[in-house]
C-alpha cells in the first residue's frame, strides 16, 4: 500500500515538474520575442500614431519600408556588404586553412610558438590599435576602399579561423598522410587532395561564423568606410538613425529590413549556425 | 631527370662547370627543402604577414603615438613623454570608464553564463519543442549588435518607449531609463546579455549532452539529491565548456562597443562610456590621438590580464573524463 502511494505521488510530482518545465520554456520564448514584437509594431505604424507600442496597428501601412529603402540607399549598402563579406570570407578561409595545416601537423617548438602568437591575437581587441591602424590605412590610401576593409577584417578574423581549423585537423589521423606519402604524393598534394576535402564540415561552420561577424561589423566600417558609396548596412542605418531620431517608425522599418538576409539564412541553415560554434567550444 | 641533364652539360662545357655545379647544388637543396616537412611552414607566411602589417606593427606604433601630442590628422607633432599617461590617470573620467568596462565585461559574463546554463539544463530535459525555444533564444546572435541596440533604445527611450507605455498604463510617471548613468550601464549590460546568452546556452547544451548518462544514473541508484548531482557531477564535468564560454564572454564583453553607441552613445555625459567608445570619442571628436592611444594601450593590458588569468584559473579546475 505504502509503495503504491509513493508511486502515485512520484508520478504526480513528475507530471507537475514536467508541466512547470513547459511553462518556463513558454515564458522564456515569449520574453525573448518581446523586443522583436515591439520592433514590428513600431515599423508598421505611422509617425503620427502615438498609441502604445504593445498594441499592433489596426490599419495596414507599409510606407516606412519603402521610404527607408529609397532614402537610405539600402540597396547599395546591401551590395557593399555582399562584396566585402564574400571577399573576406574567401580570403580568410584560404589563408587560415593554409596556416592551420603545418601548425596542426608539425608541432615543432618553432611552430608551436607561431601558433601561440597567432591565437594570442584573439585577445587583441581591434579598437586598442584603432589609432595606429587608422593612421596606417590613411598612409596606405585605403580609407573608403574595399581592399583595405577586406584585409583588415581578414586579419582580425584570422585567429578564430586558425584556431578552429587546427583543432579540426588534429583530429584527422596522421596515418592518412603517411599512407599518401608512401603512395608517392608530395606534401602539398597530401594537403590539397587528401586533407582539404575532409575539412568540408568545419569549413561550413567557419564560413557561417565569419560571415556573421563581417556582415554585422560596425566598428571597422565606422572608421574605414567614410564615403557613402562604399558603406555597409549597419553603418548606413546608424547614420540614418541619428539623422531621423524623431522618426522612429522609419528607423524601426530599416532595422527590420536589415535583419532579413541573415534571418533567412539562419532559419534554413540553423544546424551550421549553432553546431559549429558549440563543437568548436567543447572540443577546442 | 633534370639532374642528369645538368650532369651531361657539365661534362660538355668544362669552362663553366664551376657555376653549373653550384646551380645543381642549389636545385638539389631546393628539392630537398620542398620534400621536407619544414617547407610546409611556408604555408603560414601569408597569415603571419597579415598579422605583422595590421596587428603587430600598429601595436608598436600605438606605443609610439601614446608618447606624442599628435591630434590625429596633422603632419606635425612632438614627443611629450609620459604626459598623456599622467593626464589619463589624473582624469576622473578614466576611472569611471574603467569601472564601466569591467561591469560590461564581468557583468555580462556572469549573467550570460548563469542564464545560459539554466536555459541549457531546462532544454536538456527532453522537452517537446525545445528546438523552437533554442531557435528563439539564439536568434539575436545573428542580428548586428548596433541594430539590436536600437531595438532596446525603442523600448527604453523616454518619449514613447515601450517600457514607459507600461508605466503610463499603470498610472505612474514615465522614467528616463537611459538618462541615469549607472542605470544606463546596467541596461546596456542587460542588452548585451540578452543578445549573446544564446551562445552560452548552446555551448552548455553541447557540454551537457556530452556527459555520460551512466554517471547520473549511478548517482540516482545511490540516492543522490538533484542538488548534489548538479554540484558534484554535472558542474565538474561541464568545466571545459564553462572555461570556453567564460573566457570568450570576458574578452567580448570588455570590448563592448556597438551596443553602447546605439543605446546611449556614451551618455549622459561620459557616464556609460567603455574604454573602446571613449577611445574612439577622444580620437575622432576630441582630436587627441595621443590620449586615445594611451587609453588603447591601457585597454590592451587590462583585457590581456583578464583573458589570460581567467583561462589559467579555469584550466586548473578542469576534470579529465
Amino acid at each position: 500500500m505504502r509503495w503504491q502511494i509513493d508511486q502515485f505521488t512520484g508520478r504526480f510530482g513528475k507530471y507537475c515538474r514536467r508541466m512547470l518545465s513547459y511553462l518556463t520554456a513558454l515564458l522564456i520564448s515569449v520574453l525573448h520575442l518581446i523586443p522583436f514584437y515591439i520592433l514590428i509594431n513600431l515599423a508598421l505604424k505611422t509617425r503620427q500614431d502615438t498609441s502604445s507600442k504593445w498594441l499592433p496597428p489596426d490599419y495596414l501601412y507599409l510606407n516606412n519600408f519603402t521610404d527607408v529603402w529609397t532614402q537610405s540607399h539600402l540597396g547599395t549598402a546591401l551590395l557593399n556588404d555582399l562584396i566585402i563579406t564574400t571577399c573576406t570570407v574567401a580570403l580568410v578561409v584560404f589563408v587560415g586553412v593554409l596556416a592551420a595545416y603545418p601548425l596542426a601537423r608539425y608541432p615543432t617548438r618553432w611552430n608551436n610558438a607561431v601558433y601561440t602568437l597567432s591565437i594570442s591575437t584573439l585577445i587583441v581587441p581591434a579598437l586598442t590599435v584603432l589609432v595606429p591602424l587608422y593612421k596606417l590605412i590613411v598612409d596606405l590610401r585605403g580609407i573608403s576602399t574595399y581592399w583595405a576593409m577586406v584585409l583588415v577584417l581578414t586579419t582580425f578574423f584570422l585567429p578564430t579561423v586558425i584556431f578552429l581549423y587546427t583543432g579540426f585537423i588534429r583530429t584527422i589521423p596522421r596515418e592518412l598522410d603517411e599512407a599518401a606519402l608512401i603512395d608517392g604524393c608530395n606534401r602539398y598534394e597530401i594537403f590539397f587532395r587528401i586533407v582539404f576535402p575532409l575539412l568540408k564540415p568545419v569549413t561550413a561552420s567557419v564560413i557561417i561564423i565569419i560571415m556573421l561577424g563581417v556582415w554585422n561589423d560596425y566598428r571597422f566600417s565606422l572608421f574605414l568606410l567614410q564615403k557613402r558609396s562604399v558603406q555597409t548596412v549597419p553603418l548606413v542605418l546608424s547614420q540614418f538613425f541619428s539623422q531621423f531620431q524623431n522618426n522612429l517608425p522609419l528607423a524601426a522599418a530599416g532595422s527590420l529590413l536589415s535583419m532579413i538576409p541573415m534571418a533567412l539564412l539562419y532559419l534554413f541553415l540553423q544546424k551550421y549556425f549553432v553546431s559549429g560554434l558549440a563543437e568548436g567550444a567543447v572540443k577546442g | 631527370m633534370c639532374r642528369s641533364q645538368y650532369q651531361e652539360l657539365n661534362m660538355d662545357i668544362i669552362q663553366s662547370s664551376e657555376t653549373n655545379l653550384r646551380e645543381t647544388r642549389t636545385t638539389n637543396r631546393l628539392k630537398k627543402f620542398f620534400d621536407s616537412p619544414a617547407s610546409l611552414n611556408l604555408m603560414y607566411l601569408p597569415a603571419l604577414l597579415l598579422f605583422a602589417v595590421f596587428i603587430y606593427y600598429p601595436i608598436t606604433q600605438g606605443i609610439k603615438i601614446s608618447f606624442t601630442n599628435w591630434n590625429g590628422y596633422s603632419a606635425h607633432y612632438s614627443f611629450v613623454g609620459l604626459e598623456k599617461y599622467r593626464y589619463m590617470f589624473n582624469d576622473m573620467r578614466s576611472y569611471k570608464v574603467i569601472v564601466n568596462t569591467l561591469i560590461y565585461g564581468l557583468g555580462s559574463t556572469l549573467f550570460q553564463n548563469i542564464l545560459g546554463l539554466a536555459y541549457a539544463m531546462l532544454l536538456n530535459s527532453k522537452l517537446k519543442g525545445q528546438g523552437i525555444v533554442r531557435t528563439i533564444v539564439y536568434f539575436p546572435v545573428i542580428v548586428a549588435p548596433i541594430i539590436m541596440g536600437y531595438v532596446w533604445y525603442f523600448i527604453f527611450q523616454y518619449n514613447g518607449g515601450a517600457l514607459n507605455d507600461i508605466m503610463i498604463a499603470l498610472g505612474k510617471e514615465p522614467v528616463d531609463w537611459l538618462g541615469n548613468g549607472p542605470r544606463a550601464v546596467w541596461l546596456i549590460t542587460f542588452a548585451n546579455t540578452f543578445q549573446y546568452m544564446g551562445v552560452a546556452m548552446v555551448v552548455y547544451l553541447a557540454g551537457l549532452q556530452a556527459i555520460p548518462k551512466e554517471y547520473l544514473e549511478a548517482a540516482d541508484v545511490d540516492g543522490a539529491s538533484g542538488f548534489y548531482k548538479f554540484f558534484h557531477i554535472t558542474l565538474p564535468l561541464l568545466m571545459p565548456a564553462i572555461t570556453v564560454s567564460i573566457v570568450l564572454n570576458i574578452i567580448e564583453g570588455l570590448k563592448l562597443f556597438d551596443v553602447i553607441i546605439s543605446m546611449t552613445n556614451g551618455g549622459p555625459g561620459y557616464a556609460s562610456h567603455s574604454l573602446s567608445t571613449m577611445m574612439s570619442d577622444l580620437f575622432f571628436a576630441g582630436q587627441d590621438a595621443g590620449f586615445a592611444a594611451a587609453l588603447g594601450n591601457l585597454m590592451f593590458v587590462i583585457i590581456s590580464l583578464f583573458g589570460i588569468t581567467s583561462l589559467k584559473f579555469l584550466r586548473r579546475k578542469e576534470v579529465d573524463l
